[in-house]
């Protein structure tokens, strides 16, 4: 069985024949976009905690100085100073270490981001285990979790740096709160500018009718190297969940509905994130079975990045062996 | 152990420092080479710790708040007999000890975990605190760098060392002057440092941080004084030792390529024959 490709996406040619993707990281789609974003309107502003040219944030820095604010190793600050800044007008995108960024300024987010309703946007790069050999201190692996709980706040994990561009054009029009989810790693690039980005309209890459492979993160590219793999053995619907709150329950339950499995993959605990809102819309509205790839209530580790997404399953070969467990499990 | 022979010793970890970050291809050079001399003095000088017994109740604390560092600290530990060299070796690879910053309970010696920045002094009044109920006389020495000062986390420490007085815990800040986007005094200006701490009611000893002299005077001072917390304020140059590191910020975070790493090697070669004999200031 072939996969059969979405036609209405404009994906990258060549994505299931194996002509090479570019490569690019999700941060650089930021710092891109946050340029763009800053020339197409200048309410738009910046702000950095002493990691600028990290999350790809120098870019703006350089082009816009009067737009930006080097706020320091001050996290909680970043916020509130964000939040300030959007009381008095501005669209600030405020980027830091995820790990520390929404890592360590939660309540400041929760009160004077969310509740106040401002349209700060929050970019945490280096996240989940992309941080790699800096070990588990800046591997986050609950950010998701932590925003995705927060009324008001729209929670954005792009699936390569193209619709990490996109996804910023996208916030800085937006008028909520929100976080956008940034990865270290450089990874396939497999959309295009043509390529639409809606907030919270999950996008249906290749259809399938055994299992639904739901993906948060760099990983689609995984996902249709295991639906090639898998070849007759079982056809994959994969899913680009890029949006995770506020969460597209109706293109979710449509394909649980046809497979009647759901597999989620991300770089993230298994409880809270993806996998959490996907088990909570499920259990709600369409009662399936569901396998969960991710963190399993651990910690992260030093490791080249590689070598700790394949420890944790979160490989074209991972998708593979959840899938024929899955597939025996409920045969 | 004389002067020349503790300059000796931080030489060693800075050769120590150097193989590893090459030999890892990430991590942190720059403050790690800069805290040589004073992890020196504590580990093989000043402060009460065995490495035969790392978890005795009374011995000293030595928290490192800037976790980033952590190959100095590594280094040290393992010179000071707490763990085989050769560990340096897996600094970041998967599966190590060595993590990237450093891990309480993954090698013996280490205090707390730590690389999230602001959170080191508080543990260590912390610390302080419990220890001063249990009668122990043990120090506790809080490393910090000039950077994470710009956490509220810290100076909310500062403020409760200073309300329950206590003068077991010693700060010890490398003050280098730089962080990732810049120095620290564009980024965020931080001085006069020390009137800042003097009017939180702090105890501030000055010092040249690759002055053992000083180093040790200045621990020995903020040992014998009662009443009030103590910032040992080091004034320390980035890269230590390494000629195109130092002072520079850019080396902060940036490991040495093969070659660069010979030329930090000769360059370290070099200060060691001038301890050797006699031309160098320690
Ligand atoms: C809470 C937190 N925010 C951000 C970082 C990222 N970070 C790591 S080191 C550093 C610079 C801090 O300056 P300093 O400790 O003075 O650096 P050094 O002198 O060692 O170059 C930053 C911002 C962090 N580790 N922790
Ligand atoms: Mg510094």
């Amino acid at each position: 069985m072939s996969t059969k490709l979405s036609s209405t996406l404009n994906l990258q040619h060549g994505l299931t024949d194996g002509t090479p993707l570019p490569i690019s990281a999700i941060r650089e789609g930021f710092g891109k976009g946050m340029l763009e974003a800053g020339k197409h309107d200048p309410r738009v502003v910046g702000l950095s905690a002493d990691l600028t040219e990290s999350t790809q944030m120098h870019l703006f820095a350089k082009e816009f100085p009067d737009r930006f604010v080097q706020v320091g190793v001050a996290e909680q600050n970043l916020a509130t100073v964000a939040s300030g800044l959007a009381a008095a007008g501005k669209i600030p995108f405020a980027s830091s270490f995820a790990a520390f960024s929404p890592g360590r300024n939660w309540e400041q987010i929760r009160t004077t981001i969310c509740y106040n309703n401002q349209p700060v946007k929050m970019v945490g790069s280096h996240s989940g285990l992309s941080a790699g050999p800096d070990g588990a201190t800046h591997q986050i692996l609950e950010d998701v979790a932590l925003m995705r709980v927060l009324p008001n706040m729209v929670v954005v994990v792009p699936a390569d740096a193209e619709q990490t561009r996109t996804a910023t054009l996208a916030l800085a029009q937006d008028p909520r709160p929100a976080y956008l989810r940034l990865v270290r790693e450089k990874t396939p690039v497999f959309t295009t500018p043509e390529t639409p980005f809606e907030i919270g309209k999950a996008q249906v890459i290749s259809e399938g009718s055994d299992v639904t492979i739901v993906v948060a993160g760099p990983f689609i590219v995984e996902a249709l190297k295991a639906a090639a793999q898998l070849g007759n053995l079982a056809s994959l619907e994969i899913i680009n969940m890029h949006t995770i709150s506020p969460f597209d329950h109706t293109t979710l339950i449509a394909s649980a509905q046809k497979t009647g499995r759901v597999i989620t993959i991300e770089d993230h605990q298994i409880i809270g994130g993806l996998a959490g809102a996907v088990c909570e819309s499920l259990a709600e509205h369409c009662p399936t079975p569901v396998m969960r790839l991710g963190l399993k209530n651990t910690f992260g580790e030093s490791g080249q990045v590689p070598e700790l997404w394949k420890k944790h399953n979160l490989s074209a070969e991972g998708i593979v062996a959840a899938v024929q467990a899955f597939l025996k499990r409920t045969a | 152990m004389t002067n020349q022979e503790l300059a000796l010793y931080a030489n060693t970890i800075r050769h120590d420092i150097i193989k590893a970050l090459g030999k890892a291809g990430s991590g942190h050079p720059g403050g790690s080479l800069g805290m040589a001399d004073i992890f020196t003095a504590l580990y093989f000088s000043e402060a009460h710790v065995d490495p035969k017994n790392p978890n005795d109740p009374n011995r000293d604390r030595i928290v490192l708040s800037n976790g980033h560092i952590c190959p100095v600290l590594y280094a040290t530990l393992a010179r000071a007999g707490y763990f085989p060299l050769e560990e340096m070796q897996t600094l970041r690879v998967l599966g190590s000890k060595m993590q990237g910053h450093p891990h309480r309970g993954a090698l013996p010696g280490l205090e707390t975990t730590s690389g999230p920045l602001g959170s080191g002094l508080s543990q260590a009044a912390g610390m302080a605190l419990g220890l001063r109920m249990d009668k122990s006389a043990a120090r506790v020495f809080c490393l910090t760098s000039d950077g994470e000062h710009q956490e509220g986390n810290h100076w909310e420490a500062v403020m409760l060392a200073s309300k329950y007085k206590l003068d077991r815990l010693i700060q010890i800040m490398d003050r280098n002057y730089i962080q990732i986007d810049g120095t620290t005094e564009d980024v965020m200006p931080l001085d006069p440092v020390a009137d800042k701490y003097r009017a939180f009611g702090w105890n501030v000893i000055e010092i040249d941080g690759h002055n053992f002299t000083q180093i040790l005077e200045a621990i020995r001072s903020a040992s014998a004084h009662t009443g009030t917390p103590t910032l040992i304020n080091a004034r320390t140059i980035p890269g230590k030792g390494v000629s195109y590191m130092e002072g520079k910020f850019t080396w902060h975070g940036k490991t040495p390529n093969a070659e660069d790493t010979q030329k930090a090697l000769a360059d370290l070669d070099a200060v060691r024959d001038a301890i050797e004999n006699g031309t160098y200031v320690y």
